[in-house]
């Protein structure tokens, strides 16, 4: 596993992660609300583990997740719409997940034992996220606005994969293969996004201590 | 269509079943997953209980017309034989 791509799953979890907080406290029910923003929260730690590992034990993550220019970025377009309306994040949330569990379970069989084991725990917390993923999806996978959702999405999904592994997604979510909108370029979205991420640590003075 | 689950959770293996709250859930299955979320996902729970609302059967009239107030704990007052008790024992 190369760097850039261990970067790509950091970057993807921690975009992820800001734009999934962003319906804490307007999900449409309350019980929603208290488990979509764990779910947010659980994406942000991976991405915070996966920057450490890149960094080193006394290396600083916040650094590498919070420091680097806007076209840095390794996350997929996928992970940064601007999405306004629960049958759009609920089909990115499937999607995601979908696509995920397949990049981790080539992760857990990393040559780097250190990659490899922190696939797994990562894993094992996707577990949760893809119960609650799946329960959507059976609940509104036959719903014409989830459909046209999952249909809009679906070149991004696909994108969010490399080239190999974009064959089981295809299987797996039943669609077929279309032109991926692939990792790499960046959605007109990401800037705003980037702007609000990483205010708090430009407006500090250098040597702020956290 | 919505229903309450009384959600009912373990903190140690072999201790009860206390009464944790509730959610409010379309089906068991989304109960479970929000449940999850609220009630164990903090390492607060080995094992969580749902119950739909309606499966609960409630009581809660208690007939006591002849004041048979021994039959109750606050009836006997075990204080003062205990202590006479001891006293003859020479353990007071």
């Amino acid at each position: 596993m190369s760097e850039q791509e261990l970067l790509s799953l950091a970057d993807d979890e921690l975009v992820l992660g800001w734009r999934e907080s962003e319906w804490t406290g307007i999900a449409p029910v309350l019980e929603e609300d208290v488990a979509f923003s764990s779910i947010a929260q659980n994406e942000i730690g991976h991405a915070r583990a996966v920057y450490q590992l890149l960094v080193g034990a006394d290396g600083d993550a916040d650094a590498l997740a919070f420091d680097r220019r806007l076209a840095e970025y390794r996350c997929a377009p996928l992970v940064e719409l601007h999405l306004l309306d629960w049958a759009h994040t609920i089909a990115r949330r499937w999607l995601y997940e979908t696509a995920d569990e397949i990049r981790l379970a080539a992760l857990k069989d990393d040559a780097d034992p250190a990659v490899a084991g922190l696939a797994a725990k990562i894993d094992r917390e996707e577990a949760y996220h893809r119960m609650h993923a799946e329960m959507w999806h059976e609940r509104l996978r036959d719903e014409q606005r989830f459909r046209e959702a999952v249909a809009e999405l679906w070149p991004y999904a696909l994108g969010m994969l490399p080239e190999e592994l974009r064959g089981e997604l295809v299987e797996r979510v039943g669609l077929a293969a279309v032109e991926p909108v692939a990792r790499g370029t960046h959605t007109d979205e990401l800037a705003p996004l980037w702007d609000e991420m990483t205010m708090v640590r430009r407006s500090a003075p250098a040597g702020a201590q956290w | 269509m919505s229903d309450v689950f009384e959600v009912f959770r373990q903190e140690r293996r072999g201790q009860p079943f206390e009464h944790a709250g509730s959610v409010v859930a379309p089906d068991a299955d989304f109960a479970e997953v929000w449940a999850r979320e609220q009630y164990g996902r903090r390492g607060e729970s080995v094992a969580l209980w749902l119950v739909p609302r309606g499966a609960i059967r409630d009581v809660e009239e208690w007939a006591d017309e002849f004041d048979l107030k021994y039959r109750r704990v606050d009836g006997y007052s075990i204080k003062a034989r205990l202590k006479e008790a001891r006293e003859r024992a020479g353990t007071a």
